[in-house]
Formats: structure tokens, sequence, C-alpha cells
């Protein structure tokens, strides 16, 4: 097997690990990832520590360490299934490191996203069924699927121009409120909660909440409060929004 | 019932694609909800058990089912446990408090939110447990193998 250089082992472990995070992964199985490609390219020692907001990693304990600040944080599991691939291919030596390396690059750029309108129907018939699996009527189907659809919309299009994402978060309940309680005086739909308890579903923190549970119990506990943090400012955003509107009632 | 199926189904995998989950897993998404949330509703409507538990058994299988969809299709985890752990989030019951809270009845706002909390911690329980059984398994597998090398 051919050495790397240094350089190339960080730039390869670096790449990885700040893909995985950006997208939504736990940070233990960043970690691991990152040790794991490290190995692959015969480095046996490497440490890496992984916080939600950055990755510090050296291939050795006493040799440089090299960090990365990871600002912007997004949900896409196709990316974290891609690397998570990449690097189970390099440790059975099945690819070169040139090629992963050119690989993640390609997986960087590369947006796998969903288009938005197709994201905005399904945020818009999740919405609806979860009505329907909170025992809510019929009736209150098309409601909630109107009002989860724009609830949605409402958060994707106010984080382009907001920077506070809590803020967005809380615009969108106070939309998804203020429509659940016009259908409800239009007589459109019939109970406001079931409406406004289903509609503001594709915005709860679901991922937030399993990846804090998961990094806690590996013993992350710093990633795993701050994430559990992060989750509970959403929902308590989300509640918020919904509590300005029912207070005007 | 039948609604209920088909709802959590197409729920779950909807979820499925507002995480950005990879298309051929969406169907195994689907499932897993479905299943986590047949079990919590057969459980909690039908053979009348508290919530707590039955959000604990809930979890539990729905990590154990993405243990297993992870490890045949060689897929991070979390792929498959999100969208089957959403609907268990007790949305609707932190809703109520909310709602209490905002109309001043703190004695009923704190009831619901500690109630909330209690499922909360189930969820995390069941994850656990299953965690638990799957490094079990594993170990099971993996000592004969090294016998006979």
């Amino acid at each position: 097997m051919d050495t790397y250089s240094e350089k190339d082992i960080v730039d390869i472990c670096l790449l990885a690990g700040r893909i995985m995070l950006k997208s939504g992964a736990e940070t233990h199985r960043v970690e691991d990832t990152m040790i794991r490609i490290a190995k692959a390219m015969g480095i046996t020692d490497s440490q890496s520590y992984v916080t939600p907001t950055g990755i510090l990693f050296s291939v050795a304990p006493t040799s440089n360490s090299y960090f990365s600040r990871i600002s912007e944080r997004s949900t896409d599991l196709h990316k974290v299934d891609l690397v998570n691939s990449v690097s189970r291919q390099l440790a059975d030596k099945m690819v070169t490191a040139e090629s992963a390396r050119r690989e993640l690059n390609q997986i960087e750029k590369a947006s796998y996203a969903y288009p938005l309108w197709l994201q905005v129907i399904v945020a818009a018939f999740v919405s609806g069924c979860f009505t329907i699996m909170f025992d809510g009527s019929w009736y209150d189907f098309i409601p909630a699927l109107i009002a989860g659809g724009v609830g949605f919309f409402a958060m994707n299009y106010f984080n382009r121009f907001i920077e506070i994402r809590f803020f967005s978060e809380f615009l969108a309940s106070m939309f998804i409120g203020i429509l659940a309680i016009t259908f409800v005086w239009l007589q459109w739909g019939v109970e406001i909660d079931k409406i406004i308890i289903g509609s503001v579903m594709p915005l709860v923190p679901g991922l937030l909440i399993t990846n804090a549970v998961r990094d806690l119990m590996v013993g992350h506990l710093v990633a795993g409060l701050s994430k559990g943090a992060e989750a509970f400012l959403t929902a308590f955003a989300i509640g918020a929004g919904i509590a300005v509107v029912l207070s005007f009632l | 019932m039948f609604a209920q199926l088909i709802t959590s189904f197409i729920a779950a995998a909807g979820f499925g694609v507002l995480f950005n989950a990879p298309r051929r897993s969406l169907l195994h998404c689907g499932w897993i909800g479905m299943l986590g949330w047949i079990l919590y509703y057969w459980l909690s409507a039908y053979q009348e058990v508290d919530e707590v538990p039955a959000t604990l058994a809930a979890a539990f299988l729905v990590g154990v089912l993405s243990q297993h969809c992870a490890r045949v299709f060689k897929t991070p985890i979390i792929i498959f446990d999100v969208s089957g752990i959403i609907p268990l989030v007790p949305g609707g019951l932190a809703y109520d408090a909310m709602r209490n809270f905002v109309e001043n009845d703190y004695n009923a706002a704190l009831q619901l939110a500690a109630k909330a909390f209690l499922i909360s911690g189930a969820i995390a329980i069941g994850l656990v447990f299953s965690e638990v059984v799957n490094q079990l398994i594993r170990r099971r597998l993996r000592k004969p193998s090294q016998s006979i090398k």
C-alpha cells in the first residue's frame, strides 16, 4: 500500500467530516467516520473531536491539529449516506484516496435536495396525515393540508433573508395559527387544536431530538446538550408563534 | 385503524422527503414509521396502556427496526429512525401545555408539560434499549465467527 502525505489525509478526513456535520449527522458518527478514513489511509492513532459547530482533527496525539468551523447546518441525510458509503469503500480499499477525494468534493458541491415545490407539497400532506393520526376528523384534513404547506413554505422563504433561524420558525407558526383560526372561523374546519398540531409537525425538530439522544447515549455530552438546547429553542419558537396568535383570540 | 395505517405511512415517508433521505430508503422510512405508530396507537387506544409505556414500546420497536435496516442496507441508522420517531414526539401535548400557559391556567399547563417531558424521556429510553439489544445481538453473532478464525 502506498503511503499518503499528512496533508492528503487531513484534507480528506476534514472534508468528509465537514460534509457530514453540515448535513445533520450525529457527532459521534462524524468522529467515527473520520477515524475510520484515517485508519484506511494508514494512520492508526488519529484524534478527532467534533462539536456541532466545529471539527478538530490531528493525525497523532502530538502532531499539529487542524480545525474546521461549521457555521451553517441543514438537514440532508442523502449526503450523510453518500459520505458513509465513500468511507466504507475507502476502508475496504475499493477506491484510491485520490478518487475518494474527488468524490467527496463532488458531494460537497452537489445539491441532492428535492425541489422546494415538492417539499412544500409533501409537508402539506404530512400535516394533513398528522391531523388524522391525532384523531382529527376528515373535515380538518384540507385545512391542515393548506396551513401546513403555507407554514413550511413560509419557514423556507423567511430563512433566506432572516439570519436568525428561530425567528423564521416563529413567523411560520404564527402563519399556521392565523390560518387555522381563519379556517375555523369560515367554518371550513372543525377543531383549531387538531389543525394546528397537524400543520406544526413539519417544523418540529425531530432530527435534532433523535441526534441529541443518540449523542448523549454514547457519551458525547457537549454535543448532546447543545443539540438538545437547539431543539428546545426551535420547539419554543414554534410554541411562541402559536401562543401569540392564540392570545389574541 | 385503516386510516391510521395509511396516514402514518404517508407521514413517515413524507418526513423522509423533508429530511432529504435517499430515494431508495423512503419506503423503508414509511414502513418503520407506520409500524411504530400502529404499535403506539394500538396500545394506547385499544389496550388502554398509558401513553408513556406505549411510547416506550413504540420507540423501542422503531429503534430495533432501524438498527436492522441500517445493517441490511449499510446506511446510517439516523435515516431510518428519525421518520419513525417523529410521530411519537409529544407535539400535541406540548401544544396543549403551551395553550394552557397562554390562557393563564398554570396548573393544567404544568401537568401537561410534565407529561410531555415524561414521554420525551420514554422515547430516549426506548432508543437506548434498542441500542442495548442491538449490541447484545451483535456480540453474540461475533463470537462464533471469531472462534472459527
